[in-house]
């Protein structure tokens, strides 16, 4: 395994690393060569890949089971025996049925994310019509006609189980065949396990919320960038994170310090491994069921066509890498011409550990495993800052401290597009300064160029024109930041992967494959701002956390518009269940389609819902130690 | 019985909201030992344990603050505050209370008013006004902060001093300031929750404080070197 460097972080000794990437399983696959005419799934059973259950009736029972990532024993929630639990396979069109039996001491559920059924199949206790989840000893059935096609997962809606295994993938095969060719299909799904009781961790961050963060400012750190800076860009930069005591090192809640990052349920010692044939079209499906880790994935040497996400066709576009939030899932076409291996690399946001894969030809056919980025660290503009309100000196900090961010100024020859929104004049449309967005768009095609101009319109696909407003219940103690200009940054790739070299998937580059499935304007729009208190670890929407909210009442058939503000400096992805997300890019015409939507540190977003499941359905962040309070009950009637 | 009270009001304050998910503002106890060393200087070695336990849920919380001093395994000094803390800002609490302190003669009472939080720049604040029955005002202002020498090895200065409204003879304090401490410490967080430390404490007293403990035959400035450990649970 290549070196692991961590900037501006002390050594880290070799056996906590070995704890956080865990045990190697032994040389397993050695030897073993690849049948001419083997099945993916034969394959992948012979590399310890996904279980797949196939057909219309399923029988799944979580019981405690017995697994150990770290070379310590843990009781795992367990669907089926596996973490990750078995891969469902479905056929578009079919009924599914579904026996989940509950052997655990406590009570569990089964959400199927992403998927669109009526409400009491949904399985959020006390919050899916008539369910209460599923206790102790008992059987429910869920059965549910399977509607669309495309890669979903499904997950324990109970307590913290998500985060002790309770999850797995779901594939339905569509019934037209999609619009793209591929020879074989591999899952890839993207996980963060700890050895800790999860309860234990929230317990912790509600003590001491830097608990996992090791990569806080430090005093050497602090007089390189005076030697650098001088006192007064230093005091320029610093003064506001001084002032509002908050840490622009503050990227993950939870981190590599107690998490291993698994790929298929395959520590990064282990490392998971897809087979293919030179020439072959391979299509990765990822999958992001961590509970708290966003990653950054990349295949060193391969080109990434990114053909859905969520499930859902988008308009093929080629990236080196993509951001993959949790709860997330993107398809991407890969095609590997020559016969050598490749790293399926995926690093935690925060750069405190990574979780690996390997395409290879043959199993004795090993890749170099990158080296992690170095650690990023936020910006002004992250806050949501006004960047009109900073002088140019200050600017010139970001620009600076995104430098030392980097570690390796010298890739990166030109700055001139300054991370996006720094150098950005405030209140533009997130497009009218093509050269300023290298991050994502390097090449524009005409349609996004004349449209995007257009972003803050009003108009559907074009996002909100209102004002944002800072309601009342966001003031208090248990708010410690507000936006002062958010921004659509759709063409923003986010922290850590700005002017990196490679080209990033953004969200301005969605594109639905097909038209707009409902073309109309939206009736109104619904403002939620994404709010908390880091140092209390307190998490709220307004202002106002789940327990002390009033549902949001949707009319059956409207068409809404939701606009998200993050008045927080972490990204939060937020799920909005039973109706999709039709996420507004710039474009009218071709809207694509989410379940899951990130929404950046002190940014804004706006997405238009077609009302058309009725029935009460969970609304929240899919941070599983932020959903508790981050959350709200829609009602659709 | 104040403390009754205090837990009475805590109590009510406490409203319990259950949650398909989960509970998102579980009741949270926190033990924390800020300080527990032994100080050098000359022959004089006093132990000192300083620390507090809350419990209690995200705005509203129940704390005990405990400083104990020991000499050869007396007791020189007990001070226990018992508060009620209530958030008010998002950097800070609220805090009002009692405090006794258990080895004056007799045992002395204060009615607590204080705030407790994080001030821009990062200081960790901790002040309150004591009033007893004597209408005698202390102030106390305490200030720390936490230097990252890496990521482990943690340098924090912090400085306290007592202000009060009147000459005390029979207690020795004169009004005005009247005593302060510097301390610097320098940890190292073997995890988050333990980390020995060594450093040195500077304590100083002033106008009529310095010269009852004068007349009383004690210096009224001491240095001493520390080594310690700080834990938390």
């Amino acid at each position: 395994m290549s070196k692991i460097i961590y900037p501006g972080m002390e050594p880290v000794s070799v056996s906590r690393r070995r704890f956080v990437q865990g045990l190697v399983a032994g040389g397993a696959m050695m030897g073993l060569g690849l049948r001419a005419n083997a099945s993916p799934d034969e394959i992948s059973k012979m590399f310890g890949g996904l279980e797949t259950l196939r057909g219309d009736r399923f029988d799944l029972t979580y019981s405690p089971t017995r697994v150990n990532f770290t070379g310590k024993e843990r009781i795992a929630t367990a669907i089926n025996g596996g973490v990750p639990a078995p891969l469902l396979r479905w056929k578009e069109g079919d009924t599914v049925t579904l026996n989940v039996t509950n052997n655990l001491a406590e009570d569990t559920s089964i959400h199927w994310h992403g998927l669109i059924l009526p409400s009491n199949q949904d399985g959020v206790p006390g919050i899916s019509d008539g369910f209460k989840g599923i206790k102790p000893g008992e059987t429910f059935t869920y059965s549910f006609p399977v509607k669309q096609s495309g890669t979903y997962w499904y997950h324990s809606h109970s307590g913290f189980q998500e985060q002790t295994g309770a999850y797995g993938a779901i594939i339905v095969d569509p019934i037209e065949p999609p619009p793209y060719k591929y020879d074989r299909d591999y899952v890839v799904m993207l996980s963060d396990w700890s050895d800790e009781d999860p309860n234990d961790i929230y317990h912790k961050l509600k003590k001491l919320s830097h608990y996992y963060n090791f990569r806080e400012r430090t005093v050497g750190e602090t007089m390189q960038e005076i030697k650098e800076q001088g006192w007064d860009g230093f005091w320029a930069n610093r003064g506001m994170w001084n002032e509002m005591r908050m840490s622009d090192r503050d990227i993950s809640d939870v981190t590599g310090y107690t998490y291993t990052f698994l790929t298929n349920g395959k520590t990064p010692a282990e490392g998971w491994t897809g087979l293919f044939r030179k020439g072959e079209k391979i299509l990765l499906r990822f999958i992001n069921s961590s509970a708290m880790t966003f990653f950054d994935v990349r295949i060193p040497g391969l080109k990434m066509t990114v053909v859905a996400t969520d499930g859902q066709y988008i308009e093929p576009v080629s990236v080196d890498e993509f951001r993959i939030g949790v709860a997330e899932t993107y398809d991407v076409l890969v095609e590997p011409s020559a016969e050598q291996a490749y790293s399926i690399f995926s690093q935690a946001i925060d750069r405190s550990g990574f979780t690996r894969g390997t395409l290879t030809p043959h199993p004795s056919m090993t890749a170099e495993v990158p080296e992690m980025d170095a650690a990023p660290v936020l910006t002004h503009g992250d806050m949501g800052m006004d960047m009109s309100m900073m002088d140019h000196g200050s600017m010139a900090q970001d620009m600076g401290a995104m430098k030392d961010a980097k570690g390796s100024a010298k890739k990166l020859p030109e700055m001139k597009c300054g991370g996006n929104m720094n150098m950005s004049p405030p209140k533009r449309s997130a497009k009218k300064l093509p050269e300023m967005s290298c991050g994502g768009n390097m090449k524009m095609d005409s349609r996004k160029n004349m449209t995007a101009a257009e972003m803050g319109s009003g108009k559907a696909g074009y996002g909100s024109s209102h004002k944002v407003i800072h309601a009342d219940t966001e003031y208090g103690p248990h708010i410690d930041m507000r936006a002062d200009a958010p921004q659509y940054r759709l063409d923003d790739p986010g922290v850590g992967l700005r002017n990196n070299g490679r080209r990033v998937l953004t969200y301005a580059d969605l594109r639905n494959l097909n038209k707009t499935p409902d073309p109309r304007e939206p009736g109104r729009e619904i403002d939620l701002h994404l709010t908390g208190n880091m140092s209390r670890y307190m998490w709220s929407m307004n202002g106002i956390k789940f327990a002390d909210a009033e549902p949001l009442h949707l009319k059956y058939g409207e068409r809404v518009r939701i606009n998200l503000v993050n008045d927080t400096m972490m990204n939060h992805p937020i799920h909005l269940h039973g109706m999709w997300s039709d996420l507004e890019t710039g474009d009218a015409e071709y809207i694509p389609r989410k379940h899951t939507v990130v929404v950046q540190p002190g940014a804004k977003i706006s997405y238009l819902v077609t009302a058309d499941a009725m029935g009460g359905w969970a609304y929240h962040c899919h941070l599983l130690y932020h959903m508790l309070g981050m959350f709200r009950k829609v009602v659709v009637s | 019985m104040k403390n009754k009270i205090l837990i009475a009001v805590l109590a009510g304050s406490l409203s319990n909201h259950v949650f398909a998910m989960g509970e998102d503002d579980p009741i949270v106890t926190r033990l924390m030992i800020d300080q527990f060393e032994k100080r050098y200087m000359d022959d004089e070695k006093p132990v000192v344990f300083e620390g507090d336990i809350s419990i209690g849920k995200d705005l509203n919380k129940f704390k005990l603050k405990f400083d104990i001093e020991q000499v050869d395994g007396e007791t020189h000094e007990r001070e226990l505050q018992a508060l009620y803390s209530r958030a008010v800002h998002p950097y800070w609490d609220f805090q009002v209370g009692v405090r006794q302190d258990q080895k004056t003669d007799p045992k002395r009472e204060w009615l607590v008013l204080g705030f407790e939080g994080v001030a821009p720049y990062w200081f960790e604040m901790d002040t309150a006004l004591f009033i007893n029955e004597d209408d005698q005002v202390n102030l106390r202002v305490n200030a720390e902060y936490e230097w990252m020498i890496t990521q482990k090895w943690v340098l924090s200065p912090e400085i306290e001093a007592n202000f009060y409204s009147k000459n005390d003879q029979v207690e020795g304090i004169g009004s005005g300031l009247s005593d302060s401490q510097i301390g610097l410490r320098l940890r190292y967080e073997i995890k988050r929750e333990f980390a020995p430390y060594i450093g040195i404490n500077w304590t100083k007293k002033y106008g009529d404080t310095a010269d009852y403990a004068e007349a009383d035959g004690e210096d009224t400035s001491d240095t001493h070197f520390v080594a310690g450990i700080r834990a938390w649970f």
